[in-house]
């Protein structure tokens, strides 16, 4: 008899899959089946992002790509509602007809809009803003339609109104409050963020009530909207689109159909560990009312489905009501609210600082004492928040001028009197006295690594500017500047040497050296000026007159230098596919010369062990083969990995390795700040492990999903999502633009995932440039890679067809055929590894040394 | 291979490549040597005391103040050129060779005191 019992949950929103992500997670899928019914035809997706949708399309969203949890015990069914519970037989009906058991029953069925009776709510055109569905019907209206109307002016409304007027819809918000965002901010508050909106072109309408929807005159019932009547206003406001976003309702009918306990004002009853009033049953979410209250933000929502999971393992856990404190950018606008935002409790203190002509409202709610910071609201400037919210759960005292929280940077700074304990990153917690510390003690110079240092600010990033500001603060203190120079030798940055070269079209050393620098360089500035001059140039990276002496190691003898002074040998592979004939050669060639031999992560064969003069020799049998240089040696682009694609795989929807191919030869050869990685994967099951690179594509129904920004390394980042359903034309333009530019401005040794955290706007500020072309450089930053790709020669077939470069190839200037006594090797598991030798060795004096030529 | 004194001729100047090392066998050690800028020559001992291995000569030569130097290709530590002492860790050094060019010939001596 199977001991194994059957949770179902009714809802595959956000709460629900939280719900199941945290049962797989902490073992309840020991005990337990779990199934999910999902009512959408998709898998769970980012809701709170749901505007980005239209940028981004759904798959971008989704949290579950695939619609499989990775533990085979936890299975969703999608287009399947729970339509009816019997709580005597445990049983679900389910919306297909059938039922199904179940020894707990977790309702998650979220919240449904707010629709009010008014009249024409039911015509042609009239939205909800909630599912992915209802966008893609707002997205189809929106083609024939001018203007539009959204009747809400809550945080969900303006969302919406976003929505509309990206669509080049001409957008009116409608409130029935006298202010936008009548829960978050105060009438001060909310005109200021009112002028923001207007400013945009919307056209906002505060403190009016709608008194019926228009149709068209002829189609009475069927008719399509035409516009919208307001209480003692004559005229109608045309509109083609309305939608309404006037809040939301829980979703509990199912608990009232089968006698379950609901809140006065809506929302399935349940205790601090979600139980409903039938202790088998569980809500969690926006469809429960814990102490009769429920929350309409997704985070109580995730601890809500956390405390469910651990009171079905026996469990402590709790929920004590939640922090409805909010920060948010809306269209462009700071707009937070936290604590005691409307100064409820008793003798409470208002400290207010407007700015109207920048747009910018802060108000503090403080203690009658002024001791203690209560709550507060933001509006046009929120980069205090991340030290303000704390303030108040923490209860630090505040400093002797409160004001300086929240006078502009010009007049004071939020950091002023700020005590060490004070909490500058909420997410990970780290105080401003740990901050401070780290930059002493190991004697940061930049925000990245503050970050990686002290993992402030690396979750949301909204506490970069506090770090920023704490920075230049503790230098000034200890007197020194932030220095931006590379090295002694030259006092600019990567960024301002690259436009110096360019502009002053130095091709040399030399040329740049005496133009912007002192003394001969060395290991820091040499290998960047040589990147540069290289990625500008694309000349041989062993010309003397150019770059020739600046190369670092790898890059001077086109190989990667090993512990015992050896070389590893790396021929490309593009997108990892390979010939029998081509493998045949390189187990050929790695016999030949008793070479060390390993399939690397990055889908190729390294051979290590190569003494220095037996390069040439090696990269003539594999040049001979067809085989050309892989740049493993090089900041450079290494591989573009790539899964099977379309053509092998059944789940692939588009050609992966095909693509990888074409995009790693297109980019070979391609000098960097740091070292490239591509990857291509042919669903959306990721086999390349794309977002682990500094580029991932991933193949969708309709084209090509670009993310950038990941590495593996010592701070692994994962790639973000830059553009979505790219047609191939679409993905090359935006990848030359967003390499060369990165290219262009990185500092040295910079990844591009530090680099586009350093960007001032960071992500966007990328897209705006790469997507949208905000600086008008894209079509030069395409010239310049289309010149990359015009200019490509393989280096090792130069080399191997000059005589100089050669010459470089030799144990010994005076005795080129004997080999370094210092390189010995051993065998392991049937194969050489080296041998360090704690004392040079020393050579008899009877081995012949050659006189010079 | 000729001797004057004690000073064994490995190569001509012109062999070497400015701003770049080579290496040179002379009595059974490995010795690099190197051209700088302003064309002088020096030797250094080619082992390299922190990664155990036989790769100075492979280093980017440069300048740290008035001092000419060499980074080691392995773990980047800078040596005086002309001293063989290390800028980077103070009690470390390598060896330090006698260099004179005659006629065009690169000659490597005794090692410096």
């Amino acid at each position: 008899m199977s001991t194994r019992k059957t949770l179902v949950v009714a809802g595959h929103g956000m709460v629900g899959h939280r719900f199941v992500d945290a049962a797989i997670e902490r073992g309840l899928t020991e005990q337990y089946d779990i199934v999910v019914y999902g009512e959408e035809p998709r898998e769970a997706y980012d809701r709170v992002a749901l505007t980005s949708y239209y940028e981004v399309g759904a798959d971008a969203l989704s949290f579950l790509p695939g619609g499989t949890y990775e533990d085979p015990r936890a299975t969703v069914v999608l287009n399947t509602q729970v339509t009816a519970i019997d709580r005597a037989a445990k049983t679900v009906a389910l919306s297909d007809g059938t039922t199904k058991a179940y020894d707990v029953l977790v309702l998650a069925t979220g919240a449904a809009p707010f629709v009010p009776p008014v009249p024409g709510k039911d015509l042609k055109n009239v939205f909800v803003y909630r599912t992915i569905e209802d966008l893609q019907a707002i997205e189809e209206a929106a083609k024939t339609a001018k203007a539009g109307v959204v009747i809400g002016g809550g945080l969900l409304g303006l969302e919406a109104a976003n929505a509309l007027h990206k669509l080049d819809v001409e957008t009116h918000v409608v409130e029935l409050a006298p202010r936008l965002m009548a829960v978050q901010v105060d009438d001060a508050g909310g005109a200021t963020l009112k002028r923001h909106i207007e400013k945009l072109g919307l056209t906002v309408h505060t403190g009016v009530m709608t008194e019926f929807i228009d149709a068209d005159q002829d189609g009475v019932e069927d008719g399509k909207v035409s516009g919208l009547k307001f209480k003692d206003v004559d005229e109608v406001l045309p509109a083609d689109i309305v939608i309404f976003s006037a809040g939301i309702r829980p979703r509990d009918q199912l608990a009232r159909d089968c006698g379950l306990e609901v809140a006065e004002r809506g929302g399935i009853l349940v205790s601090p560990n979600m139980q409903t009033s039938d202790e088998s049953i569980y809500a969690i979410g926006e469809c429960a009312a814990p102490g009769g209250r429920m929350y309409g933000l997704v985070a109580p929502g995730y601890t809500m489905a956390e405390v469910a999971v651990d009171a079905l393992l026996d469990g402590p856990g709790e929920f004590l009501g939640a922090d409805m404190s909010t920060k948010l950018k809306l269209m462009g606008v700071d707009v937070a609210s936290f604590g005691d935002a409307f100064a409820t409790t008793e003798g409470s203190l208002e400290l207010v600082y407007s700015d109207a002509v920048a747009g910018i409202y802060k108000k503090l709610v403080i203690s009658e004492d002024c001791t203690k910071l209560l709550g507060g609201i933001l509006v046009g400037d929120a980069s205090s928040y991340g030290i303000l919210r704390p303030m108040v759960s923490s209860g630090i005292a505040l400093p002797e001028n409160p004001e300086d929280l929240i006078l502009p940077a010009s007049r004071g700074t939020a950091q002023i009197g700020m005590p060490d304990e004070a909490q500058v990153c909420s997410c990970m917690n780290v105080t401003k006295g740990e901050i401070c510390t780290a930059i002493h003690e190991q004697e940061l110079t930049d925000v990245p690594s503050i970050k990686q240092c002290t993992k402030a600010g690396t979750v949301c990033g909204s506490c970069t500017n506090i770090l920023k500001n704490l920075l230049t603060e503790e230098m000034e203190k200890s007197g020194k500047a932030v220095d931006k120079s590379i090295c002694e030798h030259f006092a600019y940055s990567r960024q301002e040497l690259f436009d110096l070269i360019k502009i002053g079209e130095l091709k040399s050393f030399d040329a740049v050296v005496e133009a912007h620098g002192t003394g001969r360089g060395c290991d820091i500035c040499k290998p960047a000026i040589a990147s540069i001059l290289a990625s500008q140039f694309n000349g041989h990276v062993l010309d003397k007159a150019t770059v020739g002496a600046l190369q670092d190691t790898n890059d001077a003898y086109l190989a990667n230098l090993q512990k015992n002074g050896t070389y590893s040998v790396v021929p490309r592979i593009p997108g990892g596919e390979i010939t029998p004939e081509k493998l045949i050669v390189i187990g050929e060639v790695a016999r030949d010369f008793n070479l060390y031999t390993k399939i690397t992560g990055g889908q190729r064969i390294d051979m290590f062990g190569a003494r220095m003069e037996q390069l040439p020799e090696i990269w003539r049998r594999l040049v001979d083969a067809g085989f050309e240089s892989g740049h493993a040696y090089g900041k450079s682009l290494r591989t573009v990995k790539s899964c099977v694609g379309s053509e092998w795989c059944r789940y692939g929807v588009q050609e992966s390795v095909a693509m990888a191919i074409e995009l790693e030869l297109r980019y070979r050869g391609l000098r960097s700040p740091h070292k490239l990685k591509g990857g291509v994967s042919g669903c959306a099951r990721e086999c390349a492990e794309a977002r682990g690179k500094d580029f991932g594509v991933i193949a969708t129904e309709k084209g090509w999903n670009l993310y950038v920004g990941g590495n593996g390394g010592a701070v692994p980042a994962h790639a973000q999502l830059l553009a979505s359903d790219l047609s191939k034309e679409d993905l090359i333009k935006y990848l030359d633009r967003f390499l060369m530019y990165y290219v262009r401005t990185a500092d040295r040794l910079q990844r591009t995932s530090t680099w586009i955290e350093q960007l001032d706007g960071g992500l966007d500020r990328v897209k705006e440039i790469v997507v949208h072309d905000a600086l008008g450089l894209g079509e030069e930053l395409e010239r310049e890679m289309s010149r990359h790709v015009d200019s490509y020669f393989d280096e090792w077939k130069a080399t191997l067809e000059d005589p100089e470069k050669v010459a470089r190839f030799v144990s010994f200037i005076n005795a080129p055929g004997t080999p370094d006594p210092n390189i010995s090797f051993t065998e392991d598991r049937g194969q050489i590894r080296p041998v360090t030798f704690d004392e040079p060795v020393s050579l008899g004096s009877s081995i012949p040394v050659g006189a010079p030529q | 291979m000729t001797k004057t004194a004690d000073f064994t001729s490995v190569c001509r100047l012109e062999q070497l490549e400015r701003e770049r090392g080579a290496t040179a066998l002379v009595a059974g050690h490995a010795v690099a040597i190197f051209r700088t800028y302003d064309d002088q020559v020096y030797a250094l001992g080619n082992y390299d005391p922190f990664s155990k291995s036989s790769v100075i000569a492979r280093g980017i030569v440069g300048t740290r103040g008035d001092i000419p130097f060499v980074a080691s290709p392995v773990y980047k530590q800078a040596f005086d050129l002309r001293t063989g002492a290390c800028l980077d860790d103070a009690g470390v050094s390598v060896p330090a060779y006698e260099v004179m060019v005659e006629d065009g010939v690169v000659l490597v001596g005794p090692r410096k005191r």
